[in-house]
């Protein structure tokens, strides 16, 4: 009885390649995504990659009514979900328009956090499963270039943290993963970037990370110790930093 | 779709192109780029010279959009995305049964770089130029429509080796071989000079073939090396993984390539190979992929890069190919990486590279004596009515490129016809004028 995983945000670059480690130990697979023909395209891709089964279901965080079509002809298997799905508008787009910070959090927190609480009694009822929420090195601390990007992945991150401790009492594993910088769209072209992370080297740390029932893992590793001291800073003297 | 603005360069780092970047991972993206500001694609910039750079200008890099879409395991049909690299083929569709036709020294070149170069491999003389193999392709115009391209028409001859300058190949119909085993048996023989050599790669019934040649030897020994003879081993299982690839973390000094150092790596390279040779099995991207045991190579060359110069000599110039070694062995400039082979007469376009012969590479470290030497051994393959690779290309002269490549009027033409505005030119293009040909 092969695994089933529904992934959210499908059609990015991380979600990809941990979509073809998956479809290479032939789990059945529901890409959800907001352009249905990229994740037609990519469905058709892991298929041939050995996926039990590719299906490509239209969803857009911000539309909740889309929701109950995720979890239609799910398989046999134990169901698993990872979030990719994300947004990251530049901070002065957001300084300019403030509606926009209810789209970022309905795109990175609430939408999410919807779908998981949707899925979390099957996972309970299964007495198995694996949720994976991918938030940000950017939730661990408000800073001036991206505060409410990263204030919506620490909302996230803190719903995962209690919804682990739901399921865990239920059988089932919620791993947070917070990557640094990655090599992916959201970064191409970004100025400042150090020590970036190819989207399949995310995708082998996740899978690791699942394997070894971690809680929260920072990938690469040593974002642990970056964002440790970044934390550690005393708010007096962080304010007056621009980092 | 944000832009990455910066420095990019070839595989041989010589030439530098300060532009933008794109690389979109959609297809909605791409389409998006070409409606906005169309500019040339660009696969994962392994050609070596200019092909791949646009100066003050914008390229599209192609490589996120990598996904088969189709495969026919009976026939071997395969449809995939253009960025998709033929190393991540080869891997995907081996254990299947099925493999590239045709496989170039590096498993980081991307199908449509494939086509766009319409590259070879150790099997040219049987299995012909890569765009033989190619059932049909999708290509998205100056216009920013999507159209089908397919083998017999003026437009697929313009856009196979064409360099990119019809369009951005976004989907390819490819034909697989058949891939009978997971190893590749190879017979090593040691080579004594120049004439052997030839006379090997001459009779040589195997399917893979490829010399290595001691580019420092003069004398008697001229053209000593290594030869290659090479079948895919039906039934075997993959060999124990050879070593994940060792790299070159920063730009080596230029000592490290020196000629002192160059002949004794060259002598102890070649008497690994005992006397009487030797048989070996390896895995297949071990075989295939020689240039990616060490990722990141050419920082061997230290900032400055390297020039590889590779010509084909038409059969019946032997004497002059004889007289090319002479000269780079004399110039002291050579490196270890030498190669030899025979090529058949297969292409697919206008501007294909191979015709029956001979063909040498060499890389060469980026310096004024360099470019000298490359300018006389041009001139004595233009002379024996050979060419040199546009892939490789980084120094010709546009006159002595006309005379080596007789189609390129009617390529210029197609081309001017699918991009009259030249929206996709590149720095190459330009430097040799390749547009502008004309009866």
């Amino acid at each position: 009885m092969t695994e089933t995983w529904i992934i959210l945000g499908a059609t990015s670059a991380m979600a990809r390649a941990f979509a073809r480690a998956l479809a290479d130990r032939g789990a059945g697979l529901v890409l959800a995504a907001r352009d249905l023909d990229e994740a037609e395209q990519q469905a058709r891709d892991l298929r041939l990659r050995g996926a039990g089964f590719a299906r490509a279901v239209a969803f857009d965080a911000r539309r909740p009514e889309g929701f109950a079509a995720l979890f239609e002809n799910l398989g046999e298997g134990p169901v698993n979900a990872a979030v990719f799905a994300g947004a990251m508008p530049d901070q002065s787009a957001i300084d300019a328009d403030p509606a926009l910070i209810a789209a970022v959090c309905e795109t990175n927190f609430t939408g999410p956090a919807r779908v998981l609480s949707l899925l979390a009694p099957r996972i309970e009822a299964q007495g198995t499963g694996v949720i994976v929420g991918v938030g940000s090195v950017a939730g661990d601390r408000g800073r001036l270039g991206n505060y409410v990007y990263g204030a919506s992945k620490a909302a996230f991150a803190t719903y995962l943290s209690g919804l682990r401790n739901r399921l865990a009492r239920r059988g089932g594993h919620v791993m947070t993963v917070k990557p640094g910088f990655v090599d992916t769209a959201m970064t191409w072209g970004l100025g400042g970037m150090f020590l970036v992370a190819s989207p399949e080297a995310v995708a082998a740390a996740i899978l690791k990370g699942v394997e070894a029932r971690r809680n929260v893992i920072y990938v690469p590793g040593f974002w642990r110790a970056i964002m440790a001291i970044i934390r550690a800073i005393p708010e007096p003297i962080f304010k007056k930093l621009k980092i | 779709m944000r832009w990455s603005e910066g420095e990019w360069h070839g595989w041989g780092r010589a030439l530098r192109a300060h532009g933008r970047l794109a690389r979109p991972e959609k297809r909605a993206d791409l389409a998006a780029i070409l409606h906005d500001m169309p500019c040339p694609a660009i696969g994962n910039a392994r050609s070596y010279g200019d092909a791949c750079l646009n100066g003050d200008g914008a390229a599209i890099r192609m490589t996120r959009l990598d996904r088969v879409s189709d495969f026919d395991p009976e026939t071997g049909e395969l449809t995939a995305e253009a960025g998709v690299t033929l190393g991540a083929l080869l891997r995907l569709f081996a254990p299947r049964g099925w493999m590239p036709p045709v496989l170039p020294g590096t498993g980081a070149v991307t199908l449509g770089g494939a086509i766009a170069n319409d590259v070879h491999g150790k099997n040219h003389h049987g299995a012909g130029s890569f765009g033989q193999h190619v059932t049909w392709l999708r290509l998205l115009g100056a216009d920013g429509v999507a159209r089908e391209v397919r083998p017999g028409s003026d437009l697929f001859r313009a856009t196979v080796g064409g360099l990119g300058q019809t369009g951005v190949i976004l989907d390819v119909g490819l034909r697989l071989a058949p891939c009978p085993g997971q190893a590749v048996q190879v017979r090593e023989s040691r080579i004594a000079g120049l004439d052997t050599f030839l006379d090997r790669l001459g009779e040589s019934r195997a399917t893979y073939c490829v010399g290595w040649i001691d580019a420092t030897a003069r004398g008697a020994g001229l053209g000593r090396g290594i030869l290659e003879e090479a079948e895919i081993a039906a039934g075997a299982p993959p060999p124990v993984s050879p070593r994940a690839p060792a790299t070159v973390p920063f730009d080596a000094p230029g000592a490290l390539l020196s000629a002192p150092v160059v002949r004794a790596f060259n002598a102890a390279y070649l008497s690994r190979v005992p006397a009487d040779g030797r048989d070996r099995q390896r895995a297949l991207p071990e075989f295939f992929f020689p240039l990616d045991r060490i990722s990141a190579w050419n920082r061997l060359y230290g900032r400055r890069g390297f020039h590889q110069f590779q010509c084909v000599l038409p059969h019946g110039s032997d004497a002059r190919l004889r007289e090319l070694l002479e000269d780079v062995a004399a110039s002291k400039l050579a490196s270890p990486l030498a190669v030899l082979k025979r090529l058949g007469d297969g292409r697919a376009g206008d501007l294909s590279f191979p015709m029956a012969g001979w063909t040498l590479a060499l890389d060469l470290r980026n310096r004024p004596e360099a470019a000298e030497l490359i300018d006389r051994l041009e001139a004595r393959v233009v002379a024996s009515g050979g060419r040199v690779y546009l892939a490789k290309d980084a120094l010709a002269a546009p006159e002595r490129v006309a005379r080596m490549y007789p189609a390129l009027s009617q390529w210029a033409d197609a081309v001017r016809q699918a991009d009259p505005d030249g929206v996709f030119a590149t720095d190459l293009v330009r430097r040799l004028r390749l547009r502008e040909a004309s009866e």
